[in-house]
Order: structure tokens, then C-alpha cells, then sequence
């Protein structure tokens, strides 16, 4: 390993800042991706794969992935569910890997919500 | 791919020997068997504080915080949890009373109440991995301090900032570090003191394990303030996983040009190396301590000359504790305004307490100076477990005192910041080096052990007074003669032997000990004896007088006597009794009441233990 310099500091840093904002829990958007059972069968599993793989590609430090159990909504699975920080849930479904890379860009890079892929702005009420 | 997952497995010394490695291994097999290896990442971590409920782990990025997790719970936690997204409700933590668990970290009170400085990176890095470190802003603080500072400015603002040191007696670190840098000669040294001998105290070991880079880069800042070339980090040798891993930092600042020469190509050249203590308690104190780096015996000197003047090799040297390095680089990084507005008046920043006894929290906590007993025993220690009564609480080790609960409702004075005298519940009270110090205790290193009615006072300070008896060099007369006689004493009054001319001579040597002995541990080592004789004398006085020991602790004191009633009613004259006392001492037919033989019995109290009826009476 070569002797750092300030500027390596500051690279190493940038490089890791991911992996820091995921562990103090912090982020801009937090994805979820319904892997029931039902999700599962429906292919959910290679949603989530395009999910990390769209994250990695536009280097995205800001994103957090977490799964959560069958939605209820079993026939419109695979499903997944944007939350941009400060803005009410949106639950996208139907899906298939093509989606995922438009609603990347247009909801969570651009800020737009893909209306035509999503089913419902808002969620329900727990408790 | 970035991982989705991380899954902090504790892997302090605690959770460690509760098997948390092969948790992890677990983990990592069951992963890789469902092909999530690309999506979660398994990091192990330093001690968390609440090593009680070990093996822990946490789950980010939810925060999900899992308690006594085994091996055998790894495949329902991955299909659960990582897979299907629902904590599983059985590893959850749930307090005592509580109806349902708490699933999140941050929800639980233990955590809730804690304000980590020190132990910032606690549970969050990889403590092998200076990447993990400099992800949150590690070395910054040295960049800021290389760059855009003069040694006379940092030391300003260390002072400022209030920290004093967290070795025990609480010295403004900034005046110490003013010394060493104003004190002739050349090269200057600075040692980081991990002997942490306090029974006990963890909260150095864990610093060490969790997170060894922050001592690092305040040594580093504390070398470029003072113009110091060499470091020391002196580590006992109990501490088999915090030098594994301070060493580990080391190496990996060296790899990346953090020790050595021209660092950051700042024309500083500074290196650290370690050096393994053998344990002596008295090896902490830093005359000691500065003997026994040089090879020689771990003997204290007298002071003046201060280590400041004369220190390592007889040169300049600044010796700082390691909880107090491990403040350095955050105040450097965050300004002296921000460190000073937490805390007391007289005692800035926070303190980790080691949280032991009779409390059901029991762990590492980091908390803001100031902070009251009650906060600390009831809202993150959980109060006293069983319906037992509350009765003391002993701090600073055995260099410390004892506080009693008795006089909860009856208030002391407590001298204000600002002068002003108020009147204040013990438990109330705010505690920083003052406070405690007022009330005959001390901060010491941050142990703190909380007592029950079921705890004699002098069969704590018989113990307290053991430990440094034992630990005593023997260098100098009043404490080597003196803490032996005092425990004579002690041991004469928990069999019962002792009289009123003890108790007056106890005391009477105790303030001569305190007064005369050489170093620090003679000086404090009365201190668990003249608190508990100020605040329980009339346990001393039960003892002496009366022959008993109130909490029924010294056995010795005790006459054992079984309930005929309960015997029959409920035991049915079981016999079990009989049949484990070692001294055939208890005499007694199946279906008929027990008795022991007063003449026979030796108190050592086994009837108590196995009677499964409670039948038998210690008085
Ligand atoms: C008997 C005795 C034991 C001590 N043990 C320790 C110890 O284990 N760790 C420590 O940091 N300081 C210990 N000290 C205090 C040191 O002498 C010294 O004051 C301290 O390391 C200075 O660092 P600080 O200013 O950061 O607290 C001990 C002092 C005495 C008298
Ligand atoms: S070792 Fe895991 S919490 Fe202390």
C-alpha cells in the first residue's frame, strides 16, 4: 500500500460513505422489495438483483434495500415500494427488470413518479 | 453489487466467549447457501456495552437488535429476516416487565440514554479495517490538525474544550499537554495507559477492541501538539483481543502512511509501539507504569518531577489515558464550543461507566457528565432486579467510595456550579469529578457497582481492601504495613472478633494511609473503608456489638435454624438438608421437623441453598 496523501483520505471515505449512511440507517430513498412467498414464486428475487445492480451502476450512495413479507396483493407481485425521504410511499408492481431501470431514472434519480407502473401513492395505515 | 444488508455481529471479548464467532460462521455459511452472499455482508464488531445479553448483533439498515442469538437460529433468522424482511419477534430483546419486545436498537433504554463520543464508531466499523474507520471521518481530525492548525491552537482548544482525564483523577488535558510541550528536552514520548487495572472496568479494553484507531489518531494530534516523536500504548496482557487489534491498527497505519515518517506529507514524523503490561494494578499509575515500559520493576516514584518533565528515558513525556484519547479527535473535528456545552460546569463531555452489580442492565455505558445516579441505575440500568431494596452504590473502584441509597430522602448539600448551595437527593445527583469526589467517592476510571440490601458494606470493603492490599508494591511503609493491618482488622470483624478498639484503630490507620503512602493506591486505597464507616457505621457497630451481620453475609455471624412448621408442612421433612450438610450437623426423621446442632454446624450455609421450601432461617 502506497503512503496515502490527504486527497486518498478523502477518496476512501467517499468510497465507504455507502456503506456508513446504511449502518447509521440513513438514506434518501429506502426500497423495499416484497419477498413472500408469493413474491418469490413471482420472480421477486431478480427484482431485487436489478434493484442492487441499477444502484451499483449509477453509484448511488443514498439508496436503502430492505425486503418485507407478502403485501397482501399477491396476483400484482413482483412488487416493491419506493419511500423518498419527506414524500408518501409509492407501490410499484407488476414488475419486470425493464421497469425497474425506468423507475430508477425517472422516480428515484429524476423524482418523478412513474405513474404508469405504480398502483397506489400512499399506504396503509398500521395501527 | 453494494451490499443490501450489513449484520453487525458483536465480537467483543464478551460476546466472543458467548460463541458469537460461530454465529457468524453461521451466518456466513447459511448466506452463501442461498446465494445472498453478493447482498449481505456479515461485519463483526467491537463490544457494544451490552455485553450481558450476548451474543448480539444488529441489522442494518433497519437497526433490528438481536440478543443471545446461537448458531441455531441462523437459518430462521436468514429466511426471516434477510429474506422475507420480518424480525424474528423469539431473538428480540424485551425488558423484564415489558409486554411486548423492542425490535430496534435505538428504541431500547439501555442505548436510548447513551450519547457516545468515545465510543462513536462502537458497533458501526469494522474494527480490523482502517477503511471502516475512515468512512466515518477518521483521520480528519489529524488532516485538520496538520493543516490547518498550529500546535499552540490545538492545545487551545483541547483546553478549552474542558476535557480532563478519564484515568481517574480528572486533569485538565490541555495543561498537561501545554507542560510536555514547554518542557525541555528531546525526543518528548506520549503513552497511551491501557492497564486498566480497576476489577471491573472494561470500557478501555473495549475502546481498544471496538474501535483502536481513535486512540491512534488522538495520539497522533496529541504528538503534533506537543512535538512528541515516539508513542507508547501500554496494554495488559489479559487483553489478548484488544492488543490483537490495536496491533493490527498499527500496522495498517503504518501501511498507509499514518505512522512514520513525513506523514501526509506534513514533515511529521511520528510511530507507535506497544508494550504488554503483567497486571499489577499499581502498574497503571504512571510512575509505575513509565518503570515498567523501561523494563524495570513496575515501582512508583515520588512525584514532583511530573512524567511531564521526566518521564520515559527521563525525557518529556505526556501520558494520557485511553478513554481520553479516544475524545481527541471529535473535539478537534467539531470545535471546543460543541465538546463544552455537554456536561457539567466543572466536568465537560461524557464518561463510559462500566454498569455492574445488582443492576439489570448490566454493561458499557457512555453518557453525558452530569448525568444523576437514578438515571443511570433506573432509566438505562433498569432499577434493581428481584423486589429488592436499592442500597448503595460504589464508584470509582477500589480507589473509590460507596454512596448510600439510605440517604435518598434525606438530602445533602450540593455546592452548585455557580456557588449556590441547594439541598439534593444522593440519587439526584449530578455526577462529574466533583460531585463524587464531594460525597467522598471518586470518578476514578467509571466502575460502578450498585448494591442491594443483600450486600454488607464490610464485607465490601474487606474485599475492596483485599484487592489492594495484594496489589500494594510494598515500595513505601504506611501502605505496605498499613492496608495489611487494616485488613487484619477487617477479617477479625466479618468473623465476629472484632471490638471497639478496632473500629477506632481502623479508622485512625486508614487516615494515616491516606495521608502518608507514597502513590495514588496508598492514598486512595482507605477510601471504600472511611466511606462505608461514614455512611454504615451501624453495620460496622452490628457486627462488633451485636455479633451480626445485618445483610446476612458474613457467614460467620449467622446461626442457621430451620423452621419446624415450614420443614413439615411444606417439605414433609425431606431430608435433603440432612443429607447435603457437609458437618452432619442436621438431625431429623422423613414426615418430622429438622433441627440443626448449633454445636456441630459451621455456617457454611449449603442447608439454605438446597431446601427447596425455604425452611431454613438465617438470623
Ligand atoms: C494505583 C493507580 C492505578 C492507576 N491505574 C490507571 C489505569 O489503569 N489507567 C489509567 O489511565 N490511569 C490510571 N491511573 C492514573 C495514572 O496515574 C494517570 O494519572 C493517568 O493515566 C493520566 O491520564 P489522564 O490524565 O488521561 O487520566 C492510576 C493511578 C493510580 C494511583
Ligand atoms: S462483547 Fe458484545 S456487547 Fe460487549
Amino acid at each position: 500500500m502506497p503512503k496515502l496523501k490527504i486527497e486518498d483520505l478523502a477518496r476512501i471515505r467517499e468510497q465507504a460513505r455507502r456503506a456508513t449512511l446504511l449502518r447509521e440507517g440513513a438514506g434518501r430513498v429506502k426500497i423495499t422489495v416484497h419477498l413472500g412467498t408469493c413474491g418469490i414464486a413471482a420472480g421477486g428475487r431478480n427484482i431485487m438483483t436489478a434493484v442492487l445492480r441499477e444502484i451499483e451502476e449509477r453509484n448511488l450512495h443514498d439508496v436503502l434495500v430492505t425486503t418485507s413479507g407478502c403485501a397482501g396483493l399477491c396476483s400484482r407481485e413482483p412488487m416493491m415500494t419506493v419511500e423518498v425521504l419527506g414524500q408518501p410511499p409509492v407501490k410499484y408492481v407488476d414488475l419486470t427488470e425493464g421497469k425497474v431501470k425506468e423507475i430508477f431514472a425517472e422516480h428515484i434519480v429524476g423524482g418523478k413518479i412513474a405513474d404508469r407502473y405504480a398502483l397506489a401513492v400512499g399506504s396503509e395505515r398500521v395501527m | 453489487m453494494p451490499y443490501r444488508v450489513h449484520c453487525m455481529v458483536c465480537a467483543g471479548t464478551g460476546c466472543v466467549s458467548n460463541r458469537s464467532l460461530e454465529v457468524r460462521d453461521a451466518l456466513e455459511n447459511e448466506i452463501r447457501k442461498r446465494g445472498l452472499q453478493d447482498e449481505i455482508q456479515i461485519v463483526t464488531t467491537g463490544c457494544n456495552g451490552f455485553c450481558a445479553v450476548g451474543p448480539l448483533m444488529v441489522v442494518q439498515p433497519d437497526g433490528i437488535f438481536y440478543q443471545q442469538v446461537s448458531a441455531k437460529d441462523v437459518p430462521l433468522l436468514v429466511e426471516e429476516h434477510f429474506i422475507k424482511g420480518r424480525p424474528v419477534q423469539k431473538l428480540l430483546y424485551k425488558p423484564p416487565e415489558a409486554a411486548a419486545p423492542i425490535p430496534k436498537m435505538s428504541d431500547i433504554p439501555f442505548f436510548k440514554h447513551q450519547r457516545l463520543i468515545a465510543l462513536r464508531n462502537r458497533g458501526l466499523i469494522d474494527p480490523e479495517k482502517i477503511e471502516d474507520y475512515i468512512a466515518r471521518d477518521g483521520y480528519q481530525a489529524l488532516v485538520k490538525a496538520l493543516t490547518e492548525m498550529t500546535p499552540e491552537q490545538i492545545i487551545e482548544v483541547i483546553t478549552k474544550s474542558g476535557l480532563r482525564g478519564r484515568g481517574g483523577a480528572g486533569f485538565p488535558t490541555g495543561v498537561k499537554w501545554q507542560k510536555v510541550r514547554q518542557a525541555k528536552g528531546e525526543p518528548k514520548y506520549i503513552i497511551c495507559n491501557g492497564d486498566e487495572g480497576d476489577p471491573g472496568a472494561f470500557m478501555d479494553r473495549s475502546i481498544f477492541e471496538s474501535d483502536p484507531h481513535s486512540v491512534i489518531e488522538g495520539m497522533l494530534i496529541g504528538a503534533r501538539a506537543i512535538g512528541a516523536r515516539y508513542g507508547v500504548v501500554y496494554i495488559r496482557n489479559e487483553y489478548p483481543l484488544a492488543l490483537e487489534r490495536i496491533q493490527i491498527a498499527i500496522q495498517q497505519a503504518r501501511e498507509y502512511g499514518l505512522l512514520g515518517e513525513n506523514i501526509l506529507d506534513s514533515g511529521l514524523d511520528f510511530d507507535i509501539s506497544v508494550t504488554r503490561g503483567a497486571g499489577a494494578f499499581v502498574c497503571g499509575e504512571e510512575t509505575a507504569l513509565i518503570a515498567s515500559v523501561e523494563g524495570r520493576l513496575g515501582d512508583p516514584r515520588a512525584r514532583p518531577p511530573y512524567p511531564a518533565e521526566y518521564g520515559l528515558w527521563g525525557k518529556p513525556t505526556c501520558i494520557n489515558n485511553v478513554e481520553t484519547w479516544a475524545n481527541v479527535p471529535p473535539i478537534i473535528l467539531h470545535g471546543w464550543e460543541w465538546y463544552s456545552q455537554i456536561g457539567t460546569e466543572r466536568s465537560k463531555g461524557t464518561k463510559v461507566f462500566s454498569l455492574v452489580g445488582k443492576v439489570r442492565n448490566t454493561g458499557l455505558v457512555e453518557v453525558p457528565m452530569g448525568i444523576t445516579l437514578r438515571q443511570l441505575i433506573y432509566d438505562i440500568g433498569g432499577g434493581i432486579p428481584g423486589d429488592k431494596k436499592f442500597k448503595a452504590v460504589q464508584t470509582g473502584g477500589p480507589s473509590g467510595g460507596c454512596i448510600p441509597a439510605g440517604m435518598m430522602d434525606q438530602p445533602i448539600e450540593y455546592i452548585a456550579p455557580d456557588g449556590k448551595r441547594e439541598a439534593r437527593d444522593y440519587l439526584d445527583l449530578p455526577i462529574d469529578y466533583e460531585s463524587l469526589t464531594d460525597v467522598g467517592s471518586m470518578m476514578g476510571s467509571g466502575g460502578l457497582v450498585v448494591m442491594d440490601e443483600d450486600t454488607c458494606m464490610v464485607d465490601v470493603a474487606r474485599y475492596f481492601l483485599a484487592f489492594t492490599q495484594d496489589e500494594s508494591c510494598g515500595a513505601c511503609t504506611p501502605c505496605r504495613e498499613g492496608t495489611k493491618l487494616m485488613l487484619d482488622i477487617l477479617n477479625r470483624i466479618v468473623d465476629g472478633h472484632g471490638t471497639m478498639d478496632d473500629l477506632r484503630a481502623l479508622e485512625e490507620i486508614a487516615w494515616v494511609v491516606k495521608q502518608t503512602s507514597l502513590c495514588g493506591l496508598g492514598k486512595t486505597a482507605p477510601n471504600p473503608v472511611l466511606t462505608t464507616l461514614k455512611y454504615f457505621r451501624d453495620e460496622y457497630l452490628a457486627h462488633i456489638e451485636a455479633h451480626k451481620c445485618p445483610a446476612h453475609v458474613c457467614r460467620a455471624l449467622n446461626t442457621y435454624r430451620i423452621d419446624p412448621v415450614i420443614c413439615v408442612e411444606r417439605g414433609h421433612g425431606c431430608g435433603v438438608c440432612r443429607r447435603e450438610c457437609p458437618e452432619k450437623a442436621i438431625f431429623g426423621e422423613k414426615n418430622q421437623p429438622h433441627r440443626i446442632d448449633q454445636t456441630l454446624c459451621k455456617k457454611c450455609g449449603v442447608c439454605v441453598e438446597v431446601c427447596h421450601f425455604n425452611a431454613v432461617i438465617v438470623e
